[in-house]
């Protein structure tokens, strides 16, 4: 593997870019691994790094249906924070947010991380009471968060509309400076590339077709388009696909795929500093480093695997974003698209073991999981290795929806990200 | 857009006028105390999350107001059929294109 620097840079000009080599091998499957891992998002792809990083396993397989980062991952708004409610969620996203901070270094690989803050808009008392409520709870948990008048959130902002006669008044705003954007391909690639490195198996075009088990009912392996690939562990980390795998282990799920679908408009100069979520109106965006305007919502209202939504939803969307934002009523938009997101009953996410042994399942991230990418995917490496969750995940389990001990955020945002 | 006939209506109509009220034939349990806690999970949160053919239910909220069943394919949103509340599941006859 090639260290990227500004040396390997300079050098590769002079040879007119074309000896670069490629940033991980093309694998086949061998016949056994310790450790498969069904999906390469940056979920699974940053597990398997962090499985041979941390814990020494690097006898790993991620097996992808189709090319890796082509899910929910190369399909997302990448929209990151931790200012969530439950103190449980408040230490799983900051966690993921300290790793973060430090990953473009850690994984030699540019994520473009950028700490921009996102602002979300408070339209009525409702939205005004439950966001300072978030803000206490989050100072309590020792997350950033802070409250701005319609005037600051101005200033932070300048493109939103504060009038009063606007369709959407803003009343105030809740602050994480901490939080941001990041170039989501390059999560996938960075952790695929520094994982292949130290010898994970990558092995792409390959569907999962079933998860085999033994007649003691442990895990056996997969059943994959390329035969049967046999496994000591197996953790499911395949999204929107999650309750098709699991079913073919005996798992019925507490899950359901929705559409989420995203658009951009025109690259354009610099105009929007800063990410802006408006849930009382389910729209949120950003600018991106490319000049487009990223502009997203909340799922389609039925469940379904097309990876493409209806056009009700974009047209309300981008409704209510130049309602917000007038200065963006000329704009053109270029395209849009979808991707199947694992919703959970409470809209939190399940990361642990299932009742089946040797198999693990970090899944029902939803809307939201693309911030928690080296969070979940930490953790997961480290559920699997030690057989037995992380303190931090430990609440996140498939059990909390028989013992009732839900993670409601479902009730707490109405909207995610 | 989908297009979704209403068998009440006896009309095919844009999805804005009609919401989705989820998974259909999942019947509330007719003595919730005696269920344990795994009956009770499986009512209340489980869902099959079907890839291809799939039960469920939906409203015509902006026009007749009543709840239908419908089977539809999740992998190309088309729908096979719709029918009246209370009427038996259709069989799954159709071979929808599978991805
Ligand atoms: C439009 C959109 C906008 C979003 N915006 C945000 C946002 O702003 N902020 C945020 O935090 N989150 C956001 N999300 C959610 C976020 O993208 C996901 O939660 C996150 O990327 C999930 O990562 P993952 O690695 O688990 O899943 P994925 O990247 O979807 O990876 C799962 C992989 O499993 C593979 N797979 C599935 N079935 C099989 C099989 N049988 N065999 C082999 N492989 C299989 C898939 O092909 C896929 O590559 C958004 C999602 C969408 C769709
Ligand atoms: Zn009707």
């Amino acid at each position: 593997m090639t260290h990227f620097s500004a040396f390997a840079l300079v050098k590769n000009a002079l040879s007119g870019h074309r000896n670069w080599p490629a940033q991980w091998p093309e694998a086949q499957p061998k016949a056994e691994y310790d450790v498969v891992i069904v999906g390469a998002g940056g979920h699974g792809l940053g597990a398997a790094y962090y499985l041979a990083k941390e814990h020494g396993i690097t006898n790993v397989a991620v097996i992808e249906k189709g090319w890796l980062g082509g899910g929910n991952t190369g399909r997302n708004t990448t929209i990151i924070r931790s200012n969530y409610l439950y103190d449980e969620s408040a230490r799983l996203y900051d966690h993921s947010l300290d790793l973060w901070d430090g990953l473009s270094q850690e994984l030699n690989y540019n994520v473009m991380f950028s700490r921009r803050g996102v602002m979300m808009l408070a339209h009525n008392v409702h939205d005004v009471q439950s966001f300072q409520r978030h803000v206490h709870s989050n100072r309590l948990n020792g997350v950033d968060n802070r409250w701005l008048t319609p005037k600051q959130a101005k200033e932070f902002c300048p493109p939103l509309d504060i009038s009063a006669s606007a369709r959407y008044p803003v009343m105030g705003a809740a602050l994480q400076m901490r939080a941001g954007t990041a170039r989501h391909d390059a999560v996938a690639w960075g952790y695929a590339r520094a994982a292949a490195a130290r010898g994970v198996d990558i092995i792409q075009n390959c569907p999962v077709i079933a998860i085999r088990r033994c007649a003691g009912g442990h895990v056996e392996g997969v059943d994959t388009a390329k035969g049967f690939i046999r496994a000591k562990k197996v953790a499911v980390s395949a999204a929107g696909h999650t309750s098709v795998l699991m079913d073919s282990a005996g798992l019925r799920m507490p899950l359901e795929s929705f559409p989420l679908q995203a658009l951009v408009s025109e690259p354009v100069k610099p105009v929007f500093p800063c990410v802006v979520m408006s849930n009382a109106v389910h729209a949120y965006i950003s600018q991106s480093d490319k000049g487009e305007l990223v502009i997203g919502s909340g799922t389609d209202q039925y469940t379904s695997y097309s990876q493409r939504g209806g056009l009700p939803l974009i047209e309300h969307t981008v409704a209510a974003i130049t309602e917000i934002f007038p200065i963006f009523t000329r704009m053109r938009m270029l395209r849009k698209w979808g991707g199947i997101v694992d919703v959970t009953p409470d809209r939190s996410a399940i990361l642990g073991k299932t009742p089946v042994p040797g198999l693990y399942v970090n899944c029902g991230w939803g809307t939201g999981g693309f911030k928690a990418t080296p969070g979940a995917a930490h953790l997961l490496a480290w559920t699997v290795a030690k057989d037995a969750p992380h303190k931090i995940n430990a609440p996140f389990t498939l059990e909390r929806f028989t013992t009732g001990r839900l993670i409601d955020e479902a009730a707490a945002a109405a909207v995610a990200h | 857009m989908l297009l979704i006939h209403c068998p009440y209506c006896n009309a095919t109509l844009p999805e804005v006028e009609f919401t989705y009220a989820g998974e259909a034939h999942i019947a509330r349990p007719a003595d919730p105390s005696t269920l344990s806690d795994e009956e009770w999970r499986d009512y209340l949160f489980i869902r099959s999350n079907v890839k291809g053919p799939h039960y469920e239910r939906w409203r015509h909220q902006h026009g007749c107001g009543r709840f239908f069943n419908a089977l539809r394919d999740t992998v190309s949103d088309r729908f096979i059929t719709t029918y009246k509340t209370g009427a038996p599941r259709p069989p799954l006859l159709t071979q929808e294109t599978p991805s």
